[in-house]
């Protein structure tokens, strides 16, 4: 329990006395630790601030975060935190969830929410396994995949979160690596100061059921030459010696070399995460290992109506408008005597 | 044309009267029944409806599949259904003739729109001969009238297209019977002014036509009386309104939310029965109303559970396949013990069923649905009226015990209206939510979000944004008090027992079950939700007889009234008439091992008290 308005929030005012129940080196620890730092920084007191999870092993989140806190049921934890949203706009409301609790079970509330644009920051921890259920392929596990509901290999294609959402209209949305705390930091800032739903996926380690799904990005030997921080305004320049970048050619981006063939920082995409139009997001969310380097950072973040402040915006403007009498609203329009 | 109500024609007066409208859905046909049931309300009459419609919204012209009926059954004496037959019946085509006449008693009056009576129309309702002329209608007093073409000569010069002039022809109708029915047009007037204000034209079409038909009535020589039913004198006093149960199941949660001093969050998604709920939220945002459309039931019902959460009144609404959705966050709000009302408005299953007709076959989905042990409260509405009182008890008792409550309704309440005496807000019971708003509270001691009161059993309803009461919940077991995770087994068992534990503190809410008639005798007749007029009426019908019948009406089925058993003890029969299989009578044989006799019958509409006086005579001793 924390009073602390006045004070500088620390890291620890965000964490409980519950002991977290991830199997040891799980990339959760990582996430909770930058959540905790991230939320410290912003400096949003606990009471002020509630974490709403589905199911899956990255939802039991709620519990070991001392703020106010609901572990749903599974998939429904956007549902249940856009209610709570349009009761409690005072309330900043955060969504932990999976692949497979958001982008399978969950997937209409998802897409929905991104949809409608509620004021909700979404920690997608993507680690494209079932791990809770110890082990079977989720929606974004690769075509082939072995696992033990799969021993053929998997013949479900993946979703790729990020295009789904910028489908679904998303209007921030962000890429981590649940190992990279600088990034990982970087959006958590920008996630919480953004207006409407901030989608974070977090490309997360289960070191039981898919370790090392993520080691081509996610370790510093690969990390620079196979990944790309997306900065706006900037041109996008990726590798260890800062030597390659991305060019469009129309709607086609490629993988340059500066220097080769006379290519220079000029001729390179500049990011442009405030561009209304999301075609050039959904080019971004389509850039995959190997043919690209994979772009983490803010992919997009526009603003747009808020569902949430757009209905009590309707009742507050109805309630200066209209007097409520309950009397007159039980009698109608128009009502008899007897005796 | 209040002028004209005087009549040369003789009267006669009735103490009832039923009359069925039925045409094409686009006929407007249930604006035509309401209009003459507010008229009838408005003249002091006791009034039942029961909007009897097709799935379709525009099913092709002429069909059977495209037959909506309304009836109304207005009297000078308290009415409780809306009429077993009717006693006159305004047909528009043939396919409504078809689909209707089985509704018309022996004798009884058939007024007939001659001009749809044609070959094509004929053969689409499945006439071989024409029925107005090959006397198969001789049991009744038929009257033909050219409805079209008298709608065509009254509008002569007004310009109409035949479309718009064939769209006027309902108000001839209504202005045929409310001539027939000695009815004051003035309230139908002000509705065809407030309707087409904006369209003079069709204002003043639909007046001349509305006129025409109340002249036609006193010109020809086709009708030789009108009737009258006067006032009614046994009604108890006060300001009336008529009302319809998906309204009054909004107003009496808006009302709860406003005596308990919180907002109302309403989740849900478009379904039939009980979209008019949603709709009726919608427009009410000025009592702090907020609705949430829904992208499916499960999202409607979790939005509702994270408002709850988040200390509003919430609601979530919906029909049994709603209710199949919905089932697993149900349990959630029985885990996290919230306070919430899940309206079901029920219709005919399974699966989509029949969407537009009555049922009550989804008690033991409520009671039962659901994984695990996960009591749950279920209050019933008897009729239109009841449901306002019962939706306001249903939000009281789900915040004073934190508890989610289902409260049904079904089809035949939802769109059926009646006269509503209207409550004196202030007489209303104000509802304490109690919410823990201050750490100060605790005196020091430990958030336990799981503590429960003595009486009720319920855990704090915590007020979210409180400094220092920052705390967890969610749908895996807790552990007593501190409501932390648990999968200990004494810890499970034990609150297996208190959930149910607090169900059953609940009866403590329950009112003394109220008999029609002695508290003993040959036959009790047990009812819930909207079998109850029928029943009543049958009963007194059988009292007048001599019977030594009694009725009683269950508002809650879980948990039963607490004098329920000694009350079924003092009768040699109990019957449970139910549209369904049989299912109260089975909850009721379980909770008291009693041989508790069932009558059932489940067409998609109301029981009748014929068939009811029928079933109870059939189980009286001889």
């Amino acid at each position: 329990m924390t009073l602390a308005t006045d004070i500088a929030l620390k890291p620890k005012d965000f964490a409980t006395d519950q002991d977290p129940r991830w199997c040891p080196g799980c990339g959760d620890y990582a996430i909770l630790n930058a959540v905790q730092r991230a939320l410290a920084k912003q400096g949003v007191p606990p009471h002020e601030i509630a974490t709403i999870a589905g199911i899956g092993c990255s939802s039991r989140f709620p519990y070991y975060m001392a703020t106010y806190g609901f572990h749903t049921i599974h998939g429904r934890a956007p549902a249940v935190a856009t209610g709570l949203k349009v009761a409690r706009p005072d309330l900043q409301v955060w969504v932990a969830t999976g692949d497979g609790d958001s982008l399978s079970i969950g997937g209409n509330h998802f897409i929905h929410m991104l949809r409608r644009n509620v004021d909700l920051k979404v920690l997608l921890f993507n680690n494209r396994i079932y791990g809770l259920t110890k082990g079977q392929y989720s929606p974004t596990s690769e075509l082939g995949k072995k696992t033990k509901s799969s021993p053929q290999g998997s013949v479900d294609n993946p979703f790729l979160p990020m295009s789904l959402a910028v489908g679904a209209e998303g209007s921030f949305l962000a890429r981590s690596i649940d190992v990279d705390a600088k990034t990982l930091a970087d959006v958590l800032a920008a996630a919480a100061a953004h207006k409407g739903t901030a989608l974070i996926e977090i490309l997360q380690n289960c070191n039981i059921f898919n370790d090392g799904a993520w080691d081509h990005l996610s370790s510093k030997e690969f990390r620079a030459d196979q990944t790309i921080l997306l900065e706006h305004g900037k041109p996008m320049i990726f590798g260890a010696n800062r030597d390659k970048g991305i060019r469009l050619r129309g709607l086609r981006p490629e993988v340059v070399t500066l220097g080769v063939d006379g290519v220079t920082v000029d001729d390179l995409w500049v990011h442009d995460a405030h561009d209304e139009d999301p075609t050039r997001a959904f080019l971004l969310s389509r850039m995959e290992y190997p043919a690209f380097p994979v772009p983490v950072g803010v992919l997009r973040s526009v603003q747009r109506p808020v569902y949430d402040a757009l209905v009590n915006e309707q009742v507050t403007q109805q309630q200066a408008t209209k007097k409520a009498n309950l009397q007159g609203l039980l009698n109608g329009r128009s009502t008899w005597q007897v005796g | 044309m209040t002028a004209s109500a005087i009549s040369a024609k003789p009267r006669e007066v009735r103490e009832s009267v039923v009359i069925r409208f039925a045409g094409d859905s686009g006929d407007g046909i249930q604006l035509t029944g309401s209009q003459f049931s507010a008229a009838s309300a408005l003249a002091g009459n006791d009034t039942a409806t029961f909007p009897d419609y097709p799935a379709e919204i525009r099913a092709p012209t002429g069909t059977l599949a495209g037959v909506s009926g309304f009836q109304l059954h207005f009297a000078s004496r308290d009415i409780l259904t809306p009429g077993d037959r009717a006693d006159v019946l305004v047909v528009m085509n043939p396919a409504a003739l078809a689909a209707n006449r089985k509704w018309l008693k022996p004798n009884g009056i058939l007024i007939a729109n001659a001009d749809s009576f044609q070959a094509k129309n004929l053969r689409m309702a499945g006439y071989v001969e024409n029925p107005l002329e090959d006397g198969s209608l001789a049991d009744y007093q038929l009257f033909q009238i050219d409805l079209s073409r008298l709608t065509n000569d009254a509008l002569q010069g007004y310009g109409l297209s035949a479309k718009e002039v064939e769209r006027c022809k309902n108000y001839f109708a209504l202005g045929l019977v409310f001539w027939l029915f000695e009815r004051n047009g003035d309230m139908v007037e002000d509705e065809i002014r407030r309707k087409f204000a904006t369209k003079q034209l069709l204002l003043d079409a639909n007046l001349k036509v509305f006129h025409a038909g109340w002249d036609y009535g006193e010109n020809t020589e086709l009708f030789a009386l009108r009737y009258s039913v006067p006032a009614a004198l046994d009604i108890a006093p006060g300001t009336y309104r008529s009302i319809a149960g998906n309204e009054a199941v909004a107003l009496g949660l808006v009302a709860a939310a406003h005596k308990a001093g919180l907002d109302l969050f309403y989740g849900s998604y478009p379904i039939t029965p009980a979209s008019d709920i949603l709709h009726t939220f919608a427009g009410l945002k000025e009592y702090g109303v907020r609705t949430f459309q829904a992208e499916d039931e499960i999202a409607a019902i979790c939005a509702a559970i994270g408002a709850a959460y988040g200390n509003q009144l919430a609601v979530t609404g919906t029909s049994g396949p709603g209710i199949a959705l919905k089932s697993e966050a149900m349990g959630l709000a029985v885990m996290t013990e919230l306070p919430l009302v899940i309206v079901n408005v029920q219709r005919g299953g399974p699966s989509t069923g029949l969407p537009t007709k009555t049922e009550q076959a989804d008690l033991l989905q409520v009671l039962y649905g659901r994984n695990g042990e996960s009591p749950m409260p279920v209050l019933a509405a008897r009729s239109a009226g009841d449901a306002f009182e019962t939706a306001f008890e249903a939000a009281r008792v789900a915040i004073k015990y934190r508890v989610p409550v289902v409260l049904l309704t079904d089809g035949a309440i939802a769109n059926g209206a009646e006269p509503w005496k209207i409550p004196d807000v202030d007489s209303l019971p104000t509802i304490d939510p109690h919410l823990l708003n201050d750490v100060a509270k605790l005196d020091g001691a430990l958030l336990l979000p799981y503590l429960r009161e003595a009486d009720t059993l319920a855990r704090p309803w915590i007020k979210l944004g409180t400094p220092g009461l920052e705390h967890r919940i969610g749908g895996i077991e807790k552990w007593e008090k501190t409501g932390h995770i648990s999968y200990d087994p004494q810890n499970h068992h034990n609150m297996v027992k208190a959930r149910q534990a607090k169900v059953d503190a609940m009866t403590a809410e329950i009112a003394p079950t109220e008999l029609a008639g002695a508290p003993e005798g040959d036959v009790l007749v047990v009812t819930w939700g909207s079998p109850y007029g029928a029943a009543l009426t049958a009963v007194r019908d059988l009292q007048l007889a001599g019977r030594a019948v009694s009725h009683a009406n269950l508002r809650w089925l879980n948990p039963l009234p607490p004098d329920l058993f000694a009350i079924l003890q003092k009768f040699r029969v109990v019957l449970v008439p139910e549209i369904n299989n049989g299912q109260l009578v089975k909850v009721l044989r379980a909770a008291y091992a009693l041989d508790i006799q069932q009558y059932n019958r489940i067409t998609g509409q109301p029981l009748t008290v014929a068939e009811l006086r029928d079933a109870i005579v059939a189980v009286l001793p001889h």
